[in-house]
């Protein structure tokens, strides 16, 4: 799917948002298929984020399928690894491996573990699952790339719940000391953790005034909107690493699904499942 | 022939700091990661010779032990000098994640660890790394026991391209290395031969191990010592021949003995040739004391191990 990647990157932006648009539609219905498949997975993650994994995937990042470990691609470290479901289907759409293995999500000995292993999965960066772990990496890929003098960039995803973890801020400020304008770190700001709503659990606001304190570049975007996902990507020479604030809606693209807490890791009932798919084609 | 105890004694830290600027003069990938600890870790060198490369992302180990798996998946061969309750206690699910799960080679130095720390108390102490470490899949685990096994082990950890731990000691210890011996991971060094029973020792009680050995023989015990510079992969064949031609072993370490050396070579013992041990470490937290005061207060010493031989033979 190098092509798609190609005409893509040849398209005027609102071209380029509609054939993203259909893919994170695609992606959906992959992820629905995997989880139902499975009857294990974390569907609600899977769907706000998966805008913004198709966005980075197939219009903003310099990757080479064919060669997953190619030295000067950019780096995408999914850190809210539970959403491997999103992330497997991405990288299969792009032939990283074939989409059949979509087919043993969770089975018995599949490389597609519920979180994402880089030594059986190509494409995959690091071995998340315990979250916080995520951005101290993806600092680490970035101070390997400033040392190196190589142009390549660093992209993480992190879950909003996730922020609670204090790593990611030691993480922060590591980077903007460093000034590492060529880090980018996505929040997938869906406002609900497992059990409830991230401002009823621990306060993460104001969130946008924290990344600034600690000396980063905040933008904060619809993160369902591919056309300012595509802008908020694009490379800023300012001396600081970014931080794109992602507003999302846990269980986008399927209303049943949609902002509730319930649904961080519940499976689909195949009455559901068939709903879920009618309203993803139907989109 | 004057007693081991009495030789010159050093400090393993300035060998593997001396190492680590030698490999970086010649290899750009190599790069130092610490945690305000240039000073602990001798690193003062290395950062006015490579001042890009010495990471020190301040008082934030967990971000520390991330920032190195990052900078392995970069290119860059991290070794992360941190002392080394810190780096195994705080960064432990770092380590298991980013490190050992990940097989990034990230090579993990804990710096004066055991009770090197003395007075500073538990707090400080690094008791348990060599248990934390062995719990983790895919982590080779050194223990070097003097100046030359520390170069060694940092020689060979840089080529690896593996997760290591090793112990980089600040406690002052002589050099036990045979002339010419080679420090090979996974083969232990057998340093004295003997007959009736087998100390295997590590890190700073080898000396002490070679001290009882010589005690013992003017008792007329015959004890083959082994230094086990690798705590993982362990060096099975060398326990098991210890255990059938020698009948006894004492294993000796500064660390907790819950899940070290002790514990690494019993396992091998009582599966395939079970013989009467002792396991000789610390046995819980430490009280205040220094670092020589409180190996002597645990038995850690050339009489407590001489003693527990007699005691096995008894």
């Amino acid at each position: 799917m190098i092509d798609l990647r190609a005409k893509i990157a040849a398209s005027p932006p609102e071209v380029q948002a509609a054939l993203l648009k259909d893919l994170a539609a695609e992606i959906r219905i992959s992820v629905v298929e995997m989880i139902a498949r499975a009857k294990l997975g974390h569907i609600g993650g899977d769907f706000s984020v998966t805008d913004i994994m198709t966005t980075l995937f197939f219009g903003v990042m310099k990757i080479d399928p064919k060669n997953p470990t190619w030295p000067e691609r950019d780096r995408f470290i999914l850190s809210k690894g539970h959403c491997s479901a999103a992330l497997y289907s991405v990288l299969a759409r792009l032939e990283f491996f074939p989409a059949a293995l979509l087919k043993t999500f969770m089975a018995p000995l599949s490389p597609l573990n519920g979180h994402p292993n880089r030594l059986k999965v190509p494409g995959v960066e690091a071995n998340t699952g315990p979250l916080g772990h995520g951005l101290p990496i993806a600092v680490g890929c970035a101070m390997a790339a400033k040392l190196a003098e190589q142009s390549w960039r660093t992209f993480v995803v992190l879950g909003d719940g996730e922020l609670q973890e204090g790593s990611n801020w030691e993480a922060a400020m590591a980077a903007s000391h460093r000034g590492l304008d060529n880090l980018v770190a996505v929040v997938d700001r869906n406002r609900l953790q497992q059990g409830a709503g991230t401002e009823e659990t621990n306060r993460l606001e104001p969130l946008d005034e924290k990344w600034r304190s600690f000396g980063w570049d905040v933008v904060d975007i619809n993160g369902h909107d591919h056309a300012a996902l595509l802008e908020a990507f694009q490379p800023q020479a300012t001396g600081r690493p970014r931080c794109v604030i992602a507003q999302t809606i846990k269980g986008k693209g399927v209303s049943f699904i949609e902002n509730r807490a319930e649904w961080h890791h519940k499976v689909p009932s195949p009455e559901q499942v068939t709903a879920a798919l009618e309203e993803l084609a139907a989109r | 022939m004057t007693s081991i105890m009495d030789q010159e004694t050093f400090d393993c830290r300035v060998a593997f700091a001396d190492t680590l600027v030698a490999l970086a003069k010649d290899d750009p990938r190599i790069v130092a990661v610490c945690n305000d600890s240039v000073g602990s870790s001798n690193l003062g060198a290395f950062g006015k010779l490579f001042p890009k490369r010495l990471i020190n992302v301040g008082i934030a180990e967990q971000d520390m032990v991330g920032v190195a798996a990052g900078l392995a998946n970069g290119g860059f061969i991290p070794f992360v000098s941190c002392a080394s309750p810190f780096l195994t206690a705080r960064a432990l699910e770092q380590i298991k994640a980013d490190v050992a799960y990940s097989q990034y080679p990230v090579i993990l130095c804990g710096q004066s660890p055991g009770m090197s720390y003395g007075e500073l108390g538990p707090t400080h102490h690094s008791i348990e790394d060599i248990t934390l470490m062995r719990a983790l899949s895919g982590m080779t685990i050194l223990v070097p026991a003097d100046p030359a096994q520390t170069e060694a082990a940092v020689r060979w950890a840089a080529q690896a391209g593996k997760p290591v731990f090793m112990r980089v000691g600040r406690f002052k210890v002589p050099s036990v290395s045979s002339a010419g011996a080679k420090f090979k991971v996974g083969v232990a060094e057998c340093l004295r031969e003997g007959k009736q029973a087998t100390i295997i020792a590590t890190g700073t009680l080898v000396s002490r191990a070679l001290a009882a050995a010589e005690s013992l023989a003017q008792d007329g015990v015959s004890v083959r010592v082994l230094n086990m510079a690798t705590i993982e992969p362990l060096d099975k064949e060398a326990v098991l021949a210890a255990a059938r031609e020698t009948g006894h072993i004492v294993t000796v370490e500064e660390a907790i003995v819950r899940g070290g050396l002790g514990s690494a070579v019993a396992e091998v013992v009582v599966q395939n040739a079970p013989v009467p041990m002792r396991l000789l470490g610390v046995p819980h937290f430490a009280p205040t004391g220094s670092a020589a005061f409180l190996l002597d207060h645990f038995g850690l010493n050339a009489e407590g191990i001489t003693k527990a031989v007699k005691d096995l033979l008894a």
